[in-house]
Formats: C-alpha cells, structure tokens, sequence
C-alpha cells in the first residue's frame, strides 16, 4: 500500500495534467509579464540587464500564485476535504503533499523556463543560473506561504484577490533574497551563497510552519 | 455482495454509539439541542424532520467536522479511536474529482481512508475496487471520468466508497438522492450486510430507507410559526 502522502501527490498530478494548462498558463502568464516589462522600461539593454533578475523573481512571484487560490477550494466544494478530515493521516500531511504536488505542476516548469525568458532580458550565463537556483530554492516558500492564504479564504468564492492581498506581503522575504541570490550570481559585492543560504533557510522554515499553519486554518471552516 | 470474505465482522459487533447531550451551534442559532441516544452495532438510525431541522448539522457534528458546543460522542468498544476514524460520512458532495476515472477516484480513497493497520491485515481492508463497483452495479464505467457520469451514477460511486474501506459506523445524508429503483434496492441491500456485520447507520432522510429494523428520531418539534 502507499503512503498516504504518495497517494495525495500522485492523485493532485494526475489531476492537473488530466486539467492541462494549469501549468502551461502560469508558464504564459510568466512569459507575458516579462515581455512586456521592456515596453515600460525601454529596451536600454544596461538597464535590462541590471534589473532583468528582479523582473523575473516578481513575474514568477506573481505567475506562481495562479491557480493557488484553488489549491483547497476545489476539495472544499466537492467534499474531499471532508474526507481528508476523517482519515488517519493528518491534516497536515495532507496539505503538504498538495502543496508538493502544487509546486511540481506550477512552480517547477517558471523555474525551468526562467533561463529562456532571462535571454529577452540580456542576462549572461551566471546570471540565468543565478536565477534559476534561486527561483528553484525560493519557489516552495512561495507555493506553502501560498497554502495558508489559500486556506484562509477557502469558502470565499471570489477569494483569489484577498488570497494575493494576504500572501504577497508574508512573500515579500522571499522576493527580497531571492532577487539577491540572483543579482549576486551575476556579479556584484556579495559573495552568491549568503542570499541564497537565506532563501534555502526562509522555505525550510516555510516547509515546516506553514501546513500547519494551513491546516489549522482549514479546521476552522 | 458476500459477506464471506470478511473475516473481521466478530471484530466490530460490540460497537456502540453513544450520544448524550449533544448541542451544535451555527454562529448565534443552536441548530441541534440536546440530542441522545445510544445505537448498537447492527443498527440503524433513521433521522427525519423538515428541512432546516438540523438534519445535516447532526450528521456533521457526530463525525467531528463540526465543533459541538455540548454533549458528547463516543464509540464504545473502539478503543482509543476517535469517532472519526471509525465513520463514513456521505453528503450532498460526494468528493469525487471530475477529471479522475471512477476507479482512479475509488482506488484513492480506498488507500486514504483504509485503517492504518491494514498494510499489514488485509482483512481490515474494505472490498477490491472492482467488487465495490459491482456491487453498485457500475462495473462498465470503472474507466471513464467521473465528468460524464449522471447525478444518480456519480452517487452510486460515492456510496461504493463506502465498501473500498471498511469502517464500522455509516453516517450518510440523504443516501438516495438520485438514485433509481434498481440503485435503491442494491443499496439498501448494501446497507442490510453492514448492519449484518456489527456496522451502525445514522441516515438522514426524507425517504423510506427500506429497512424494516431501522429506529426513528425526528428534529425540529419547534411549534410552527417560531422559525427562529
């Protein structure tokens, strides 16, 4: 038998390739905010290349909480969440596991389409991989402080936009060494690893407050 | 549907539930008051009353999913198990995922709600996924998405989650809701094989349960007039 945490995960995947787009989307949504941040900045390259890791780590910010608002609403409203209350397995792992699985199908493909978009944005080998470390180790913070948000606002209907208003200030940590990490790998007075140990630091603390953070808000529906 | 295959019927037949007290809350409205009663394993309570009498709130509360302002649940004869471990719960929405095949949907909960002691004792474990549709009479449909099933089906395979894991006590909300003739008497079968292996049933309901045994209590004696 499987665990019940491999169940949840492979039951959540299925479900959004069986879906098809939640992934692809953020990837386009990614895409278009990077596009068109040089038609409000102009095309200087200089001035692309400086700020182009910033312009990434806030489209990704933004791209990765598509879709978080449905994270637990979707099971709410067809009644898994009830069953989740019922089973043995906790909570809490239950909202990890759809966390990893959130993050798999949504996060993971900005990472791996970060190095693409950061040629528009004249961004040299280190910085591309600056950035898709960074976007790599910053990206579950974004996904399990997300979790809460979506949690809180779970039996709202239109809870998407006060599911932002929530997360993007707790995520304002992430952006800040995140964007540091990346601006640091290509070139810069602070040596990559100290942004980036704190961005590794900021999503384990993530990874082991938040589900039960989230699931403590999902208990009191 | 046999019964032979289940060898750990004896385990459960010394159940009981016992309820004495019980008062839920929704915001400033006590919805449920001073609700008591005990059921032995091999019974079934039928719960009636208008709509708006607390029915589902009930149901909910017994299962934990709402917090209970008063009273007690337990279930004597489970040892240190919560109440919640030990329940079926079927409601209107019936927590199946649309895009899922009907047996992907099944073999999950079958996994997620299985005790946790059944990886090693498989006889804790409820019915194969494939026996469990059979017994709803939807074995032809196992591969199709849940998307284009009809309402009634869609509840077949919502009650056939009730047999993929075994647990002692059904607490179910208008269980035939949708279902057709044919449905109902195959469920009420279902439902007669439980009661036959020490298992509990509260149902909600406005309909004839089809089982003769099955104990009443009506909600909601409030004089007409004084909805609030």
């Amino acid at each position: 038998m499987k665990s019940a945490f491999v169940c949840v995960y492979l039951r959540e995947i299925r479900i959004a390739r069986r879906i098809g787009g939640s992934g692809s989307m953020g990837v386009v949504f990614f895409l278009t905010l990077v596009t068109i941040t040089p038609f409000a900045v102009g095309p200087d390259p200089n001035l692309l290349a400086r700020i182009g890791p910033a312009i990434l780590w806030i489209s990704a910010l933004l791209a990765s909480l598509l879709g978080l608002d449905r994270l637990f609403q979707a099971d709410a409203e067809d009644g898994s969440l009830d069953q989740f209350h019922l089973s043995q397995t906790p909570l809490e792992l239950a909202v990890l596991a759809k966390c990893a699985a959130h993050w798999t199908t949504a996060a993971l493909p900005l990472a791996l389409a970060a190095p693409l978009f950061g040629l528009m944005l004249q961004q040299d080998g280190a910085a591309l991989l600056g950035v898709v470390a960074s976007l790599l180790a910053g990206t579950p913070a974004l996904t399990l402080i997300g979790a809460i948000g979506a949690a809180a606002t779970v039996t709202l209907r239109r809870g998407g936009l006060l599911m932002a208003l929530l997360v993007l200030p707790l995520a304002i940590p992430v952006l800040i060494f995140g964007v540091s990490a990346a601006a640091a790998a290509a070139g810069g007075s602070v040596p990559f690893l100290t942004p980036f140990a704190i961005l590794c630091a900021i999503s384990l603390a993530a990874l082991a407050l938040c589900p039960f953070a989230a699931a403590a808000a999902l208990r009191q529906l | 549907m046999t019964s032979a295959h289940r060898p750990h019927a004896d385990l459960h037949s010394a159940l009981a539930l016992r309820v004495e007290g019980l008062c839920v809350a929704r915001g400033e409205r006590r919805v449920v008051e001073n609700v008591g009663f005990v059921l032995a394993g091999g019974e079934t309570l039928k719960i009636t009353g208008p709509n708006g009498a607390g029915k589902s709130t009930l149901l909910r509360a017994l299962a934990g999913l709402l917090p209970r302002s008063a009273g007690a649940v337990a279930l004597e004869g489970a040892g240190e198990e919560e109440v919640a471990l030990q329940t079926h719960y079927l409601a209107h929405a019936d927590g199946l995922k649309a895009q899922l095949t009907v047996a992907e949907n099944l073999a999950f909960w079958a996994d997620y709600l299985a005790p946790a002691a059944s990886a090693q004792d498989f006889s804790a474990r409820g019915l194969s996924v494939a026996a469990a549709l059979a017994g709803v009479g939807l074995a032809h449909v196992a591969g199709a998405p849940v998307a284009i099933l009809s309402a009634g089906q869609k509840r077949r395979v919502a009650l056939a989650r009730l047999m993929v894991a075994f647990r002692p006590l059904w607490l179910l909300d208008e269980p035939l809701t949708g279902l057709d003739a044919a449905s109902r008497e195959k469920f009420g079968h279902a439902m007669r094989e439980h009661c036959a292996l020490g298992g509990m049933i509260v149902a909600a309901t406005h309909e004839p349960l089809g089982l003769d045994e099955a104990r009443e209590l009506r909600l909601g004696k409030r004089p007409p007039g004084a909805a609030s």
